[in-house]
């Protein structure tokens, strides 16, 4: 009979911190080449077109760039989140939320208002969009111990479903020919662009800062340190006279509202006016979630590892045309990756020996 | 199948990671016997249990029933030989009705249909027993009492002829313990053999035929209930007759440092754990509390430091008041608090090791800095700490799961006593230690009192208890059964008190 014996592993070194991961990203390209045999598309120039196409261009590279800009941001928010072991799925709605804040104060104040005070107002409005949308979770958990996984996923739904309301009700724009979506926000409240691509530069520094930021609140900060300590043993958070709610509260908040603020830059920096959900964000605010993940919840490589699944996302496009893949096949690949990710901690924490016995 | 008659343990042994935990253990029940397992925690009752049950091979020696040897290789075996055990945390599950758990465990449930065939059985067969069950209830609906009963009959339906209770009364109200008790009595005079573990001297003079005493994992003794009493059974379950060597110089006590007053707390269980205590601990005085652990010891530990709400009652610090308000205003009035459970309340498992250095006192000045912490000073604070309290550790940037145990306990101790408390809290302190580091911390916690602190230890480490206190206090079933200075001579009859069987 096989036995297989499974020990905790105490010495992990970043060496192997770092094969691991590359494992498993190498074993999840292994599978996604499966799956594109079964689409009977040649798996090897499926993943060459993937990576050539975001990162083989210059304007592959600046359509790449553009989408991590939402990634980062969700991406580095949520490390915190999770480090503190708050698993928050609500960032999708948490991004909606803020995008409906900020099309709001852009909407209805942005033609009275000069430039300079607007743009900071509307990433004002969307980060308290997206906190708010980020404690309710919070307090449920605390106060009523409702899992923070089924209200943050649920959220979403309830935001996306407020939002569509809202373009084709009460923010049906006159200029849309009868087309749900809000009219174009005024172009005051429109974000620079960088020449010649679609970067959002406010957002673009933003992401960065906010990854910067982050990383020293994680590290440096009392706050960090109470985040920390109560995601790694709730018990010792206790025993050590740590506020669960406050906690709780400051991280969600954070969380929800950096959400918010890629949904500032989704709506003041790509699209110019608030549409369907769907169109809105495309899923960042799960697609982040593998982000943090690959980063090892360290926000600082959120900057790396949202890059690289922008990445994706773009060489998605790029094989949806070019090989004519259905567009879900992008949600295969990154679920694909993250499994292969979550699976590979498995294996960086636990020893594992096969044994033979009678 | 023949009945389980006669069962017999011959020469068992077992040992983990080379720490023997039964050695030799040789006892017999027979049919309509109930048999007392007495011994303190550790003693190895419940791994000898557990080898009956299946769940350890013993190292050495056999099991007979009936005189044929077997061998029992897990629970399913153990219970086709006929032998049931009712754990003393319950396996039951909560959403479920009574008649469903037990159709669950039931051997010959059918695949289909599961609950329809067996109801008709669990009812005459509880009422032969006297359980008045309602079999459409939940299980959460149940007090522990009637849980208690729902696990018995799991086992008595599958046969069991040989029934292990583990600690059976922990969990319940006296008016529970009376109705268990005529239970187990109506069992036994149907045939049933019952082993029985407890470390109450008064239940098992009550309910028990035979005594088995284990100590360190060693028969201590063993003896028929009428022939003996309860002082000796007390003599043999702690293992020597009291032995006063105190060591510690003579100091004065200063004032008093805490005051408790009336104290009642209810445990996790919803059962009150403490009952009405009072006390007071006093500067350069160390004040132990002696007992079987779970008799309230961690509640009262937990209530002092601000984890645990008091549910009636005064604590004060200093005369400050400082019932229910919070862990951390506790300890910023100088209240430090080695946890029992070090692993589980002491650390952040994946943190660093001056991550954990500073647990509790991150939000002090010397250590932060606003909304910042001063890491430079806390790598130094851990340095120094490793230093002066032994900690060896790869560096102290290495993850604190990586240490050992012994290592683990320095640093929480360290780390608690560095700041020159007022009140130490220290539960089990040397609990797992070896010779050296428990001779280490013991000094430490005399340096305490020397320098001015009042200690309220926990320890069921009597020798330690009576090496270290200047007064205890001995709790059974979360009452003070005496407190005493440490000279006293009626401490004589310290295992009585333990066991709740006499009261000063």
């Amino acid at each position: 009979m096989m036995n297989l014996i499974v020990t905790d592993r105490y010495d992990i070194s970043a060496v192997r911190s770092f094969m691991t991961n590359l494992l498993s990203l190498a074993s999840g390209l292994f599978m996604i080449g499966l799956v594109f045999l079964f689409l009977g598309v040649n798996p090897f120039y499926a993943i060459f077109k993937i990576f050539s196409g975001s990162f083989g261009s210059f304007y592959g590279f600046k359509e790449t760039l553009t989408k991590a800009i939402p990634l980062i941001l969700i991406g580095s928010g949520l490390t915190l989140a999770f480090r503190a072991k708050f698993w928050n799925i609500g960032a999708e709605g948490q991004l909606l939320m803020g995008a409906i804040f900020a099309s709001w104060t852009g909407l209805f104040l942005g033609n009275d208002l000069p430039s300079y005070i607007i743009v900071p107002l509307m990433f004002f409005s969307g980060f308290i969009g997206g906190a708010l949308w980020g404690i309710i979770p919070a307090i449920l958990k605390i106060r009523f111990s409702i899992n923070e996984v089924i209200s943050t996923l649920m959220l979403n739904y309830i935001c996306a479903d407020f939002l569509t309301m809202l373009i084709v009700g009460p923010w049906k724009g006159s200029t849309r020919f009868g087309f749900p979506g809000t009219d174009n926000l005024p172009d005051a409240a429109i974000l620079g662009i960088i020449p010649g691509s679609r970067i959002h530069y406010a957002t673009f520094i933003l992401s960065i800062l906010c990854a910067i930021i982050l990383c020293i609140v994680i590290y440096k900060t009392r706050f960090g340190y109470e985040a920390r300590v109560v995601g790694e043993n709730p018990d010792a958070g206790r025993y050590a006279g740590i506020d669960f709610l406050k906690t709780t509260l400051i991280l969600m908040i954070i969380s929800g509202g950096l959400a918010g603020l890629a949904g500032v830059g989704e709506v003041a920096g790509i699209h110019h006016y608030l549409g369907y959900p769907a169109a809105v964000s495309s899923g960042y605010g799960f697609t982040a979630i593998i982000v943090a993940w690959l980063a090892k919840l360290n926000p600082l490589l959120t900057l790396i590892s949202g890059i690289f699944f922008a990445g994706i996302l773009v060489g998605g496009d790029a094989i949806q045309i070019s090989l004519g893949l259905p567009a879900a096949t992008v949600n295969i690949v990154n679920g694909i990756l993250l499994i292969c990710l979550i699976m590979g901690d498995y294996f960086l924490r636990n020893k594992i020996r096969l044994q033979l016995s009678k | 199948m023949e009945r389980n008659q006669r069962l017999e343990m011959k020469g068992i042994s077992k040992s983990f990671h080379g720490i023997p935990a039964n050695q030799d253990i040789s006892f017999c029940i027979e049919s309509g016997e109930i048999l007392g397992l007495l011994g303190e925690n550790g003693a190895g009752k419940t791994t000898l249990m557990n080898i009956l049950y299946g769940l350890y091979q013993p190292d050495a020696g056999e099991i007979r029933i009936n005189g044929t040897p077997v061998r029992i290789h897990n629970p399913v075996e153990s219970i086709f030989h006929g032998i049931g055990m009712v754990h003393q945390h319950f396996m039951l599950i909560q959403n479920h009705s009574v008649l469903e758990n037990i159709a669950l465990s039931y051997k010959d449930t059918p695949f289909f249909f599961p609950k329809l065939k067996i109801r008709e059985k669990i009812e005459t067969f509880s009422k032969s027993f006297d359980f008045n069950m309602d079999l459409t209830k939940k299980i959460w609906q149940l007090s522990a009492g009637e849980q208690q009963r729902v696990e018995i009959i799991k086992a008595l339906l599958n046969g069991a002829d040989l029934l292990i209770l583990d600690e059976p009364t922990s969990v319940l109200t006296p008016q529970e313990i009376k109705e268990l008790i005529s239970i187990l009595k109506g069992m036994k005079a149907k045939g049933h053999m019952i082993i029985f573990i407890s470390h109450k001297l008064d239940e098992i003079m009550d309910i028990c035929d035979r005594v088995l005493v284990l100590q360190k994992g060693r028969i201590a003794g063993s003896a028929l209930t009428r022939d003996t009493d309860k002082t000796s059974l007390a003599r043999m379950m702690v293992g020597r007759d009291v032995v006063f060597n105190i060591k510690r110089e003579k100091i004065e006590r200063g004032r008093q440092i805490l005051s408790v007053e009336h104290l009642d707390v209810m445990g996790d269980k919803g059962i009150p754990a403490l009952k009405d205590i009072s006390f007071d601990v006093f500067e350069n005085e160390i004040f132990g509390v002696a007992g079987v652990s779970g008799n309230g010891q961690r509640e009262l530990a937990e209530a002092v430091t601000g984890i645990r709400a008091v549910k009636s009652g005064k604590i004060r610090i200093n005369d400050q008041d400082i019932t229910n308000t919070s862990p951390r205003h506790i300890y910023d009035l100088g209240v430090s608090h080695v946890p029992e459970e070090r692993i589980r309340f002491g650390i952040a498992p994946g943190l660093f090791l001056y991550d954990n250095a500073i647990l509790k006192q991150h939000h002090l000045k010397k250590f932060s800095q606003r909304y910042f912490l001063k890491y430079k000073e806390v790598k130094h604070h851990t340095k120094t700490l490793m230093n002066d309290f032994n900690v060896s550790a790869h560096s102290i940037n290495s993850q604190i799961r990586n240490l050992s145990g012994g290592n683990i306990q320095k640093l929480i101790l360290g780390r608690e006593i560095s700041e020159k408390p007022q009140l130490l809290v220290a539960s089990h302190p040397t609990y797992g230690l070896d010779v050296g580091a428990t001779e280490f911390m013991r000094n430490h916690l005399l340096m305490l009192r020397k320098t001015g602190s009042a200690v309220l230890l926990f320890s069921e480490d009597l020798e330690e208890i009576f090496e270290l206190c200047d007064r205890i206090a001995v709790i059974f079933d979360g009452e003070f059964m005496a407190i005493l200075d440490s000279d006293d001579q009626r401490l004589c009859d310290i295992g009585l008190m333990m066991a709740g069987s006499e009261r000063i």
